[in-house]
């Protein structure tokens, strides 16, 4: 497919050692602007998928192409993506808006512009006037608000999020879910967003992707997996009976 | 410890009265202090006297002369030098080890880490030894830094490579890999990823152990004693040295009074830089942020790193039980069994095996009265976890404890000459003196190990324990006991340890006819020839085996896990 925008092909990560999950030949495309769902139980390679993708993990074998470019070999630093983690992992030295302008700082945006765009995503994602809290003294949503507005600072040309509601409570995870789907559709994000909840995967996602034990065993729009589970596995992470 | 039970049987009885339990609390307290008084407070009044009082007026005419005194400003100088260099380079060597220890999963990682402990507890003197058979000229290398500052800054390092390596990487560790991910993530190259994530975080704890590394350099005795040759002399080897061979105490006493200037500085500025230790947010327990070497450059650091422990502590410790078999006639015990040879140029002389009884002695008596005295601290340090309101007293009577710690040895022993050499109390020819001595200076290690022992205590164990029926005095054997215990042996064998190795306080106190092993070895070495030398390294071995065998029995108490010390 020439219009992939990410392309993920033929990718195997093994290990010898069993505690981190392996990859096995999971192949598959994303269009620029489109989100990706990654369903599936703990243990089935997702986080795996995403280290793999943002380079954080080597793959054994298979390339990972961005935009055009064979970035498998890139170094992760390089490579121009943004992946939020479940725990946030905000720096805890640092306070709220030199969290949000760090990305900015390594890409050298002079000083100036980098407070201007700070501003700016903090209003994004409904913090303004936060910068100078400190991290320690936010609540768990407001975390997740600047996890998510340090990580789209730079401008990623790619979002990778590892289940970033995990740890939040169903009522502020409700809210912020669609919070996020309005977000990514304004900034027409090219997101792949794993999580373990069939109900978050499925309003946001445009397709769902669904591992087991490492390998992907359907990739569908919501609607057909609905409706034609590939397997007893799949009906079940959806809930079927 | 039998003498500390009914105090603790009295604190569960008092746990009803808040008022009671502080009274106790203030008795449990008073042994310890009143030790610390007569031992440590004051001898160490006693040289301030003599520095600013001479001859019983107010004078500071010793300090002007030590100070207009070239040689005096040289050795001022040099400890300082020597010191800052001694810690850069130790922190330096030592970070990738933390890296290493923090980040990694290797075979035999638990096992090394607690090894690292053995070079950090060996006695001064078997360092200095063991140092002397790799770069003192002859032996195997054939490279001579006997003398120079090299050897000194080289033994430091041998000395406190495990105090970075230990208390950065139990930092490191905590420490979420994902900080350092996301770092990466958002564009910074791996050193920006230090610079700007690891560094920061990591930085309060690298700022403790350079400043006790300093402390432990700035104080160092036998090490510059032995491989300082004439040259080159700290603030503790003049002090020596103004008292034992010129018998100048008045100028020994302004430099001990310039010293604990210097190390009561460092020990507030310490304190300060502790209490500003930034909370970590997002602390991880170190089995989650440990992965097996994958990448090239892993696999290089711990190979690198395993192959300068195997040159800074393998070589030198290996060669100096090589050559302690190793006598003109071939390879034997003759070393060992001229230890027992009773023949000596003076009436004083005795065999030095005797050395090995005397040590032991000692090191059990010091064991005993540290051990006693720590549990009262401890405990009055603690009380029963439930009232707050004595946090002033605890920190007080904790920050009183850790004194000694920080001043030197020498010190310890030039007070003891000049307060106990007479009435109210003589014991220059008691038994006594020596482990007193060792006791001072093994106080606050044990009672930094025994403090967590009791904190880990959870009072609802206790309650728990007793709304199941068990008497106050059961509660105390079935749940204190047995997690005092542990905490219990392991200071035991600390005060051993540090007792059968001390040489600074013991090279002042020490009678002709009763050497311990560590002053047998150094008399050794100043007899000349390869015959003495053999007998150094023989009594060295000795010493060194003796004291791995206590530092192993700690280690199968302590608890499992990434600890600090």
């Amino acid at each position: 497919m020439d219009s992939a925008f990410l392309s993920i092909d033929h990718v195997s990560v093994r290990h010898s050692n069993s505690t981190v999950e392996s990859l096995c030949d999971v192949s598959f495309d994303v269009a620029a602007g489109e989100v990706i769902g990654v369903l599936g139980s703990s243990g089935s390679g997702k986080t795996t998928l995403l280290r793999a993708i943002s380079g954080l993990q080597s793959v054994s074998t298979g390339n990972v192409v961005l935009d055009g470019v064979d970035i498998t070999k890139t170094p992760t630093h390089l490579r121009g993506i943004g992946l939020m983690f479940q725990e946030h992992a905000l720096f805890p030295h640092l306070d709220v808006a030199d969290n949000v302008s760090f990305g900015l700082r390594m890409a050298k945006m002079p000083k100036p512009d980098r407070s201007e765009r700070v501003a700016e995503v903090l209003e994004l994602v409904g913090l303004a006037g936060f910068g100078s809290r400190d991290i320690a003294s936010l609540s768990g949503g407001e975390r997740q608000r600047v996890a998510l507005a340090r990580t789209i600072a730079p401008s990623p040309l790619l979002l990778l999020l590892d289940e970033p509601m995990g740890s939040l409570d169903r009522v502020l995870r409700d809210r912020l879910v669609s919070e996020l789907g309005d977000l990514i559709n304004r900034l027409v994000l090219t997101v792949v967003y794993v999580t373990h909840d069939r109900s978050e995967a499925f309003e946001l996602a445009d397709r769902i992707a669904v591992l087991d034990r490492g390998k992907l065993v359907q990739l569908d729009t919501p609607e057909i997996l609905d409706a034609q589970p590939a397997t007893a596995h799949v009906a079940q992470l959806l809930g079927h009976r | 410890m039998v003498g500390a039970l009914p105090l603790m049987d009295a604190a569960f009885e008092s746990r009803g009265g808040t008022h009671r339990s502080s009274v106790w609390r203030l008795l449990a307290a008073t042994p310890p202090l009143a030790f610390l008084g007569v031992f440590f407070v004051w001898p160490v009044f006693a040289i301030l006297l003599r520095g600013l009082r001479p001859n019983g007026v107010w004078n500071l005419a010793a300090f002007s002369d030590v100070f207009s005194d070239p040689a005096m400003r040289r050795v001022l100088w040099f400890t300082l030098w020597e010191s800052i260099a001694s810690t850069v380079l130790c922190v330096i060597v030592a970070l990738p080890a933390a890296a290493m220890f923090a980040r990694l999963r290797f075979r035999g990682k638990r096992l090394l880490w607690s090894a690292l402990l053995v070079p950090f507890v060996l006695p001064t003197v078997v360092v200095a030894v063991s140092m002397l058979g790799v770069i003192g000229g002859g032996g195997l290398t054939g490279v001579n830094l006997n003398g120079t500052v090299w050897a000194i800054l080289i033994a430091h390092v041998f000395f406190n490579y495990a105090v970075v390596v230990r208390t950065v990487g139990a930092t490191w560790s905590t420490i979420d890999p994902r900080l350092e991910e996301s770092a990466r993530i958002l564009g910074a190259a791996p050193w920006r990823v230090f610079a700007d994530i690891t560094w920061p975080l990591i930085r309060s704890s690298v700022a403790a152990a350079a400043s006790i590394v300093f402390l432990f350099s700035f104080t160092s005795f036998g090490i510059v004693l032995i491989l300082g040759g004439l040259s080159h002399r700290t603030l503790e080897v003049e002090i020596y040295d103004q008292t034992a061979k010129f018998l100048h105490l008045d100028i020994a006493a302004v430099l001990a009074i310039v010293q604990l200037v210097v190390v009561v500085a460092i020990l507030i500025w310490f304190g300060r830089s502790q209490r500003r230790r930034s909370v970590l947010v997002n602390q991880r327990s170190a089995s989650e942020t440990e992965q097996s070497a994958v990448t090239s450059s892993q696999r290089w650091l711990i190979r690198s790193n395993l192959l300068f422990m195997t040159v800074l502590f393998g070589i030198p410790l290996g060669l100096l039980v090589v050559r302690s078999f190793s006598t003109p006639s071939g390879w034997g015990f003759g070393f060992y069994q001229a230890l027992t040879d009773s023949r000596g140029g003076s009436t004083s002389f005795v065999p030095p095996i005797d050395a090995v009884g005397n040590s032991l002695l000692f090191a059990l008596m010091a064991t005993v009265v540290a051990l006693a005295l720590g549990l009262c601290a401890a405990w009055a340090i603690v009380g029963n976890g439930s009232d707050v309101s004595n946090s002033r007293f605890s920190r007080w009577t904790d920050t009183a404890l850790m004194i000694p710690l920080g001043t030197s040895a020498v010190t310890v022993g030039f007070g003891f000459l000049i307060v106990f050499d007479e009435p109210p109390l003589n014991l220059r020819s008691s038994l006594w003196l020596i482990p007193i001595a060792h006791a001072i200076v093994a106080l606050p290690f044990v009672v930094r190990l025994l403090v967590p022992g009791l904190r880990s205590i959870d009072p609802r164990l206790r309650e728990a324990a007793s709304i199941l029926g068990a008497s106050p005095r059961r509660v105390w054997w079935t749940i204190d006991v047995p997690i005092v215990g542990r905490a219990l042996a392991a200071a035991a064998g600390f005060a051993f340890a540090v007792s059968l190795g001390e040489f600074g306080a013991t090279a002042f106190l020490a009678r002709p006819d009763r050497p311990t092993m560590p002053i047998a070895i150094y008399r050794a070495l100043g007899r000349p020839g390869d015959y003495n030398f053999g007998q150094a390294m023989a009594m060295s071995t000795i010493l060194m085996v003796l004291t791995i065998v206590v530092i192993t029995v700690i280690d199968r108490f302590r608890p499992a896990g990434v600890s600090e010390f």
